[in-house]
């Protein structure tokens, strides 16, 4: 299990990117975070992978705190970050360095057949769409077998179809070891679709405002009514955390007996 | 100087999408490149043939050939390039070292570099021929000084490079490093070696460029042999096809040498024959 105990963080240049964030995140969960720009949900991302060091609080994972980055954290980041001197391969392999080579190859073989890229194995990252380079990123995370995979805005460079198409392949590999997943993401339909619950941030410091737990069906339908009662509930919490007018009504949200008309 | 700014190019000419329309402007523009010192050659060897010079000044390329190939057969050209060819070795590795190991500090700490950059950028700013005399003065007039010149001008192209490649790695990739929790020594040789690669053979080859040029300037300086002693005993003994012969010797054995450091590490740079043939797309 993955604990958030008080989380904050100050930067030298005194600004305060969290305040107090707290979250309990079960084996094989899926979490999205979902905010506003400078809602320190990035940040969090990173203390909990390890990258950076929180001010206050602590992260546990399964009853030891997280100082420095795990090996049973993975974390998948906005941009590939493939090593360009290594192959398709050796940037899947790369982090595998505990295991013997005729295992690794193994691995990673099987890794990139899972990814649907088997074919690309020898081939330089730039020569690799980018689709293509963030699953070979995903690959590269989920070879370790991570009990928990960070997502920091893992899809939100790419076209809307490759991102619908990664989306479902994410939730596609994650049924296989069933990881814990932290996304986050400032695309409430993404949140949607692959979230058991959406935690909703507010900025300023960054605090979790609400917590949204969707509870849909899976595979999720994006067309149907359930999913757009979702979202209507998410896009009005983000309002109430940007302290916009509202611009959404979700009288019925708020409510039992509405909640029921939808499904 | 061509040779000096030939090398500091950062390595463009390879051909990568190689389409027959593209390679055959490529031959049209050697062709282009050629007509005119190919029409001077042969304009001039006709002048002198025809008596219009006696080409005592400025030879014909018959001339120059014929001294190359005398000075070839007697094994002088050998015995001078061998000695020019250890100067710039010697002088060649121990730039590069130096260069390469406050290079690498300075890129690495900013504490370095406070300390030591200043200084060494002042230094840089002195023409380096300037040292001569106080290299004669502590080290005498044979090879310590003359290689000690070669060490200095190889020395400066290396450290700047090293340095700026070093700051320039991305912070991006280094996490990556961090995230697979890399060992210092792990992180240096799997990610920091191959980001700063590509930036150090451009170091290198503009490094080697200057060892060339230093290499004559420091044969000028008084030597029993070596290929810039063939241009002073030409200029002395008033033989013009002997110091072309020496210059053309300079320019082989420079483009040679040039090449052999680019081969060398075109194995290790062989992912970025893709991303220069492919920077603009991304």
């Amino acid at each position: 299990m993955l604990a958030i105990d008080r989380v904050g963080k100050i930067y030298a240049n005194t600004v305060r990117a969290l305040d107090g964030v707290s979250l309990t995140v079960s084996p094989g969960e899926i979490v999205a975070i979902v905010g506003g720009s400078g809602c320190g949900k990035s940040t969090l991302l990173r203390i909990i992978s390890g990258l950076d060091r929180p001010s206050t609080g602590v992260v546990e994972l399964d009853g030891t705190a997280v100082a420095a980055p795990h090996p049973k954290i993975g974390l998948v980041f906005q941009e590939p970050r493939l090593l360009p001197w290594l192959s398709v391969a050796g940037n899947v392999g790369f982090g595998l360095t505990s295991v013997a080579k005729p295992v690794r190859e193994r691995r990673v073989r099987a890794q990139l057949d899972r990814v649907g890229l088997a074919d690309k194995a020898q081939v330089w990252p730039r020569e690799l769409s980018g689709g293509q380079a963030q699953r070979v990123a995903l690959a590269r995370a989920l070879v370790g077998r991570p009990e928990v995979l960070l997502l920091d805005e893992p899809f939100s460079a790419l076209d809307a179809f490759t991102r619908t198409d990664l989306q479902d392949h994410l939730l596609d590999l994650w049924a296989d070891l069933r990881p814990t997943l932290m996304v986050v993401t400032h695309d409430v339909d993404e949140a949607i679709v692959l979230a058991d619950r959406v935690v909703v941030m507010r900025p300023r410091p960054g605090r979790v405002l609400e917590e949204i737990v969707t509870e849909l069906p899976r595979p999720r339908d994006r067309q149907s009514a359930a999913f757009d009662f979702a979202k209507r509930r998410v896009l009005a919490a983000l309002d109430r955390a940007q302290q916009r007018p509202r611009s959404i009504d979700d009288g019925e949200a708020q409510s039992a007996e509405g909640a029921s008309l939808w499904w | 100087m061509s040779a000096e700014a030939e090398s500091l190019a950062p390595p463009l000419d390879r051909p990568a999408a190689s389409t027959v329309s593209w390679r055959s402007s490529r031959w049209r523009t050697l062709a282009l490149g050629l007509m005119l010192p190919v029409f001077a050659a042969v304009a001039w060897e006709a002048a002198v043939h025809f008596g219009l010079s006696d080409g005592r000044l400025v030879p014909p390329p018959s001339r120059i050939f014929a001294t190359f190939a005398e000075l070839a057969e007697s094994g002088e050209l050998w015995r001078h390039t061998v000695a020019t060819v250890a100067r710039v070795a010697a002088g060649f590795a121990f730039g590069v070292a130096a260069g390469t190991v406050l290079g690498a500090l300075a890129g690495y700490s900013a504490l370095a570099r406070t300390i030591a950059d200043p200084t060494l950028q002042a230094l840089r700013a002195i023409p380096s021929i300037a040292w001569v005399p106080l290299f004669i003065l502590w080290l005498g007039i044979f090879e310590e000084s003359k290689i000690a010149l070669i060490a200095v001008g190889v020395f400066f192209p290396v450290y700047l490079g090293v340095m700026g490649a070093i700051m320039s790695v991305d912070r991006k990739i280094v996490e990556v490093g961090r995230i697979f929790r890399l060992s210092g020594p792990a992180m240096i040789r799997r990610i920091l070696l191959p980001a700063v690669l590509p930036e150090y053979v451009v170091a290198l080859r503009s490094g080697l460029g200057l060892g060339w040029m230093f290499v004559v300037a420091a044969e000028f300086m008084g030597a029993g042999e070596g290929l810039g002693y063939l241009l002073i005993d030409g200029q002395q003994l008033g033989k013009p096809a002997q110091i072309v012969a020496a210059i053309v010797a300079f320019a082989i054995i420079g483009k040679v040498t040039d090449w052999a450091l680019v081969a060398a590490t075109s194995p290790l740079l062989r992912w970025q024959d893709v991303a220069t043939s492919r920077a603009g797309e991304a």
